[in-house]
């Protein structure tokens, strides 16, 4: 990717106060692939989880590998009412990065990978599927159990392919 | 529409070097994203390391690896003195030409949080010695981060070594 010219950022949330999820809505449909970048602390542990265009049907599924400086081990839910993302320790700071590619499109299921950094508990990576046609025009980000802390950050990019 | 992915500063080695470090790193980005591409002139080994520090520190880190080499998977604790050490290719005896595949993202480099970074490095050679791994890294510090310090603790990186940080900024 050349430097400066495909990378853009549509919109950033710095939690003022302590929230359960983050909304990006009216997304428009000029990009390619859309980034999330969160750095973030919770209140008590758990999995982002992460549903589009607020569907809490059980059209999700996602496949982990992940390792806890001891083991290695993978998982994966299916018919899921959400992608289940990284997971997060209570008061540790961590960073996830979400992917989701051709989100956009109408033809296709949505796919997404990422990437999430809990020093205290897993490092790894999940793949993700939402089984709609329908292009996205809004992600939630939820926290399993608790709150993401103030000061948390959620920044949404868009990629362009030209 | 702004352009939010910017070129900070490009390192191509004309010499073998043991040390690359990133200074004066503007604090007007959001995060910063470094790409690597390293080999190493360690002899007898087929790999050596690519130490990751920030701010020329060498405490407060800690990290977990996860890891797969193609026949078997492994999660390991990391070192408490340094961000990541993540894996290259060494002339002692990996394949002529083959570099690592690096990249290392930090978020809010330069907030007053403490720093999390994620790191994926590859090592592929097209031989028995092969290695994916993901990096989970934390500095628990509240400083903001103006240094990035690279280094092969077992050789040199070797001529041809490139390595590219970039700024994000949000907005």
């Amino acid at each position: 990717m050349a430097a400066g010219m495909t990378y853009f950022p549509i919109a950033t949330n710095t939690l003022g106060s302590a929230a359960p999820s983050v909304t990006f809505s009216s997304i428009s449909g000029s990009y390619t692939d859309l980034i999330i970048v969160q750095s973030s602390q919770t209140s008590a542990g758990g999995y982002t989880r992460i549903t589009f265009n607020s569907d809490t049907g059980s059209n999700y599924s996602n496949t982990q590998i992940y390792g806890s400086g001891t083991t290695a081990g993978t998982s994966r839910t299916t018919s899921s009412s959400y992608i289940q993302s990284g997971y997060s320790t209570a008061s540790v700071q961590v960073s996830l990065i979400h992917q989701i590619m051709n989100y956009s499109n109408s033809a296709t299921y949505k796919t997404t990978i990422m990437r999430w950094n809990d020093t205290s508990d897993t490092v790894g990576a999940s793949v993700g599927l939402w089984r709609s046609t329908s292009a996205i025009t809004s992600i939630t980000l939820t926290q399993g159990s608790g709150n993401y802390n103030t000061g948390s950050t959620f920044t949404l990019y868009g990629i362009s392919a030209a | 529409m702004a352009y939010s992915f910017e070129l900070i500063e490009a390192k191509t080695l004309g010499s073998n070097t043991a040390n690359v470090n990133f200074t004066s790193i503007p604090q007007t980005y959001t995060d910063l994203y470094l790409l690597i591409s390293a080999r190493s002139t360690r002899g007898t080994y087929s790999d050596s390391s690519c130490y990751v520090k920030v701010n020329s520190s060498s405490t407060s880190y800690t990290s977990k690896l996860f890891e797969g080499s193609g026949s078997a998977v492994g999660s390991f604790n990391g070192n408490t003195t340094r961000l990541h050490d993540c894996i290259i290719p060494a002339d002692g005896a990996a394949t002529a030409n083959t570099f690592s595949n690096i990249r290392v993202y930090l978020p809010n480099y330069a907030g007053s949080n403490y720093k999390s970074s994620t790191a994926d490095s590859i090592m592929e050679t097209n031989a028995a010695t092969a290695y994916a791994q993901l990096w989970a890294g934390l500095w628990s510090n509240t400083a903001a981060i103006t240094e990035i310090n690279l280094s092969d603790p077992l050789g040199n990186f070797k001529t041809g070594s490139t390595f590219y940080l970039y700024g994000i900024k949000n907005s």
